[in-house]
């Protein structure tokens, strides 16, 4: 049995697999429609997130199989003060795989201890998002063809941006990758990131605070949120929340054929003017992140 | 100045200067009802400056603590007044509830009963991180 944790968990041919399979999907969704029949996913959501649960939902629902789960801590066991372990080893009772939320970094990995099903990590406090790293990859190889030989300019929170670092450490392993990191001076990629990942793999990458300075290299721009929920302080977030504000003047210099990518949902760090732009990507991302997560259940289950 | 020599007993030698009353800690030697002499920054051909730690008791020691405060550690155990074993150690590759995760989001902060597990990541600069957040164990 097997679950998904950390993206490092899956090989670059399996990751490789995972987006042919997701891109057939696409081509030849009526193939794929009854792959899970029978089968039901259980969402263990401890902290809201509409996104990711409705597209785990939907992808199973798109496999023919059910779904069960609770979207907040409030509505399960966990208020009345139940472990994960406990919580997991009741659920895999119900359920042929796991997908969980939840805000404590490392909980996923104690959930797949205990589980008698697949877990698939949801996302952990500010820890690891690996299906969102999934759904980010779908879009690049959709938007550029390839993973190779791209310069990924990544901007705003890459201090508690998780799915930023989880990002970089799929993109390390690919070939002629460069980085540009964008962020205020108190959001840097944290040194351990940069060491283990970028100086490790030999990444060139650079670190700047301007954006619009770096804006003609790039062929990903890939901007985050400054989230609320990782401050415990309430200035340190309203200082710098909006230090990045992509508007259309700003993409005045960038490439023709730039993709711009954003894990959503936003607040205000992309002006809605951009959605117009045809190189805005962040819409059509959200779609493959379905797609994706569809493939990715369908591996944990073990069909073909 | 002269420690008496031990008949039965352990001497953990080669602690790097300053790291005896960590492992002390760390060890519980405190709760031991024999006696226990600590050496601080005694003089080392090998190492310039040591601490020694004597036990006059032979017990059973976790070698994964003391090989995780410092892996250049000899053990010497002392029977009838001989030396018969001579213990070098070396880094684990787990460590399990000895240190505790300092991150506040990490799942053991609100789950105590977890076993708190750190594993090694980077054995040339001895790094150690927490199993579930990976974060980096405070020295």
């Amino acid at each position: 049995m097997r679950s998904l944790i950390d993206i490092l968990d899956l090989t670059t041919e399996e990751i490789n697999d995972l987006v042919a399979v997701a891109s057939d999907i696409i081509q030849n969704p009526a193939a794929y429609a009854h792959k899970c029949d029978g089968k039901i996913l259980a969402t263990l959501f401890f902290e809201p997130s509409t996104r990711t649960r409705l597209s785990f939902e939907s992808a199973m629902l798109s496999l023919g199989g059910q779904t069960l789960g609770f979207s907040e801590a409030s509505s399960s066991s966990a208020s009345k003060g139940e472990s994960v372990a406990d919580t997991v080893r009741t659920v895999s009772c119900y359920s042929d795989i796991i997908a969980m939320r939840h805000p404590k970094e490392g909980a996923p990995l104690v959930a797949a201890m205990h589980a008698t099903v697949p877990v698939i990590n949801a996302g952990d406090g500010g820890h690891n998002h690996p299906t969102q790293t999934l759904t980010d990859l779908l879009t690049i190889h959709h938007e550029k063809g390839r993973f190779d030989g791209l310069t990924v300019g990544l901007c705003g929170d890459l201090k508690f941006g998780r799915t930023v670092h989880s990002l970089i450490n799929a993109l390390s392993r690919y070939e002629d990758i460069r980085i540009v990191l964008i962020s205020p001076e108190e959001l840097k990629l944290p040194s351990y990131v940069k060491k283990d990942v970028l100086q490790k793999n030999n990444i060139p990458y650079l670190q700047t605070t301007d954006l619009e300075a770096v804006m003609p290299e790039l062929d990903i721009l890939y901007m985050t949120r400054v989230q609320r929920e990782r401050f415990f302080n309430e200035e340190d977030y309203l200082r710098l929340k909006d230090s990045y504000i992509l508007t259309p003047e700003k993409l005045a210099n960038a490439k023709a054929d730039l993709s711009i990518l954003h894990p959503l949902p936003r607040v205000n760090e992309i002006s809605v003017a951009v959605d117009q732009d045809p190189r805005a990507a962040y819409f059509r991302q959200a779609r493959y992140g379905r797609f994706i997560r569809m493939a990715l259940i369908m591996k944990l289950l073990g069909i073909q | 100045m002269i420690i008496d020599a031990i008949k039965n007993g352990i001497v953990i030698d080669h602690i790097a200067a300053g790291k005896c009353m960590e492992l002390y800690q760390i060890l519980g030697l405190g709760d031991l009802d024999c006696s226990v002499a600590i050496l601080k920054n005694v003089t080392s051909r090998k190492l310039g400056r040591k601490d020694i730690i004597k036990i006059d008791r032979n017990l059973e020691l976790d070698w994964d603590v003391i090989g995780y405060v410092d892996p250049n550690i000899t053990v010497n155990i002392i029977r009838d007044g001989e030396q018969v074993e001579k213990r070098q150690l070396k880094m684990p590759e787990t460590i399990t509830n000895v240190l505790h995760c300092r991150n506040p989001r990490c799942i053991t902060s609100v789950e105590q009963e977890l076993p708190q597990v750190f594993k090694l990541t980077d054995r040339a600069n001895r790094v150690y991180r927490c199993l579930y957040c990976e974060t980096k164990a405070g020295k």
